[in-house]
């Protein structure tokens, strides 16, 4: 089954971008209790992402999907982070979902948005 | 047992060109081509509504459908078939009892209930808890603090459907029945009646719930046992067609048991269809069955148990447990398994199987589970055997 392909594979095994910032402008966490998956982001914020962490627990596809998207969004600004789609994750992830599995990829971005729109404008 | 597998259609099936290897049975069993057969006889010879028409098909039908609520009751160990309350499921069952509870009544229930024998309780009445001990089984000791006079009903799974535990009925209902003699014993048998003899009046208990669709029947039927004195005390649950005898302006009278209690017209197939599958049950013999569920539970026990990184949950021994088993694998989350074992046809369930308060109670996120059935062999447990080795090469 292409989910598990080689690069999402590799992130489960070696996330980037794993663990805690010192002073983080934004924390964000956000579970999917059915799964009992937890993501948490740690964000530096100016006029864009400057930095950010994860953490948490989960399967192998939402965590490999949070892992790629803190590679991707770092730079972004917050206009570009809450035009992120399901599609892009789809993308990114490099295949497509299965209705069950929607949620584990995109609960990382969920958190992302969040953060942002937690952000004073 | 007698092979039955050629009596199950769907194990016929192969899909991209393998066989379906089939271990979720704790959350819907698959159905014989007996049970189908007779559901489709009513729709194909004697489809009209019950209870109403003054010709023949009509009264094939009624006749059909009583029919299956006396089986019900022989297979349960019923003294009357009038205490047979057809429902939607068991979750419809519950709420039919504890409907009638107060926000003040005083309800214990175990931490291992199904949400269906959980949630109810906790909206509608007082919620005391029931922990586990060590081994995964219930301390019957605990009983003397949790009972008081107070406590309206105790609400108590038959056996689990994540930690396979059977619960010792008969033995905590005389305790429960000793400290309060008023406090009712609600018991969820949804797990237990496709799997075991039961015998309501045997357990001592008040009430019994359970689904057609866990016991080889058709999806949408659930059952509700209840003696007959307090199925008479308790107030009608939906109100409408056929459950009464007069309507008037200004007043209506109530329908006897068991049809005060069924409202609206009945999933007719649906309970005709359970009729044959308590039939198809009786012929295998429900000790046939059990002995076949402790072989296959005992086979897997060992099988999954020489997987490394295997952790299992529940009693240890197949004869205190129903034909399910709740496991992690080291480092791999259930629905990663889940999964990958279906590139391979290989069905099981993963999360928290409607169970989260065990699950925080066990503080696990998720679990896998295979749960067994008449039709589940030891090629199939060989089967989710070679899956989990295939996963821990992929995640190495």
């Amino acid at each position: 089954m292409d989910i598990y392909r080689e690069a999402i594979l590799d992130h489960y095994k070696h996330p980037r971008n794993f663990g805690h910032l010192k002073k983080p402008d934004i924390v964000m966490e956000e579970g999917n209790v059915t799964c009992g998956d937890r993501i948490v982001m740690e964000i530096k914020f100016k006029v864009g992402i400057e930095d950010i962490r994860f953490s948490g627990e989960g399967c192998a596809i939402s965590q490999a999907s949070a892992s790629m998207l803190t590679e991707k969004v770092k730079g972004m600004n917050k206009v570009q982070v809450k035009k992120l789609s399901r599609k892009d994750i789809e993308d990114m992830l490099g295949t497509s979902l299965t209705p069950s599995r929607v949620k584990c990829a995109t609960l990382p971005l969920e958190v992302l948005q969040k953060a942002m729109v937690s952000l004073k404008p | 047992m007698i092979d039955v597998r050629r009596d199950f259609p769907q194990l016929r099936r192969r899909i991209k060109g393998k066989p379906l290897v089939y271990l979720d049975s704790a959350a819907t069993s698959l159905k014989p081509r007996q049970v189908i057969k007779k559901e489709q006889e009513y729709y194909t010879r004697y489809c009209a509504n019950v209870f109403r028409g003054i010709y023949r098909t009509s009264e094939e039908a009624t006749e059909e459908f009583e029919n299956a609520r006396t089986k019900v009751a022989a297979f349960i160990g019923a003294k009357e078939s009038s205490e047979v309350i057809f429902t939607r499921n068991t979750s419809e069952s519950i709420n039919l009892v504890a409907s009638s509870m107060k926000k003040t009544d005083e309800v214990v229930v175990t931490i291992m209930e199904h949400h269906s024998n959980f949630v109810p309780w906790q909206q509608l009445a007082k919620l005391k808890v029931w922990k586990l001990g060590e081994d995964g089984r219930l301390d019957i000791g605990e009983l003397e603090t949790l009972i008081t006079r107070k406590t309206r009903l105790l609400a108590i799974t038959a056996v689990s459907n994540v930690l396979g535990t059977i619960s010792p009925i008969r033995h905590i209902c005389r305790i429960v029945k000793k400290i309060n003699p008023n406090c009712l014993v609600l018991v969820d048998a949804a797990q237990a009646a496709p799997h075991m003899k039961i015998n309501v009046q045997d357990w001592g208990v008040d009430f019994v719930a359970f689904s057609s669709h866990k016991m080889l029947g058709p999806t949408g039927v659930g059952v509700l046992w209840g003696r007959r004195e307090l199925l008479e005390q308790l107030p009608p649950y939906q109100y409408g067609g056929e459950m009464i005898k007069e309507v008037h302006v200004d007043r209506t009278i109530f329908a006897d048991l068991p049809h005060k209690f069924e409202a609206g017209t009945p999933h007719i197939a649906g309970v005709i269809g359970l009729g044959a599958a308590v039939d198809y049950l009786q012929f295998l013999g429900m000790g046939a069955v059990r002995k076949h569920e402790i072989e296959i539970t005992d086979y897997a026990l060992n099988a999954l148990k020489s997987v490394k990184g295997v952790t299992m949950y529940g009693p240890p021994h197949s004869k205190d447990r129903g034909g399910v088993i709740a496991f992690t694998l080291k480092g791999i989350h259930a629905h990663d398994i889940a999964q990958l074992l279906d590139e391979d046809n290989v069905c099981i369930r993963a999360g928290h199987h409607c169970a989260m308060p065990l699950h925080e109670y066990l503080k696990i996120p998720a679990t896998a589970r295979a749960s067994f059935y008449v039709y589940t062999t030891r090629q199939d447990i060989d089967a989710l055997v070679i899956g989990l080795e295939k996963i821990k090469k992929i995640f190495q």
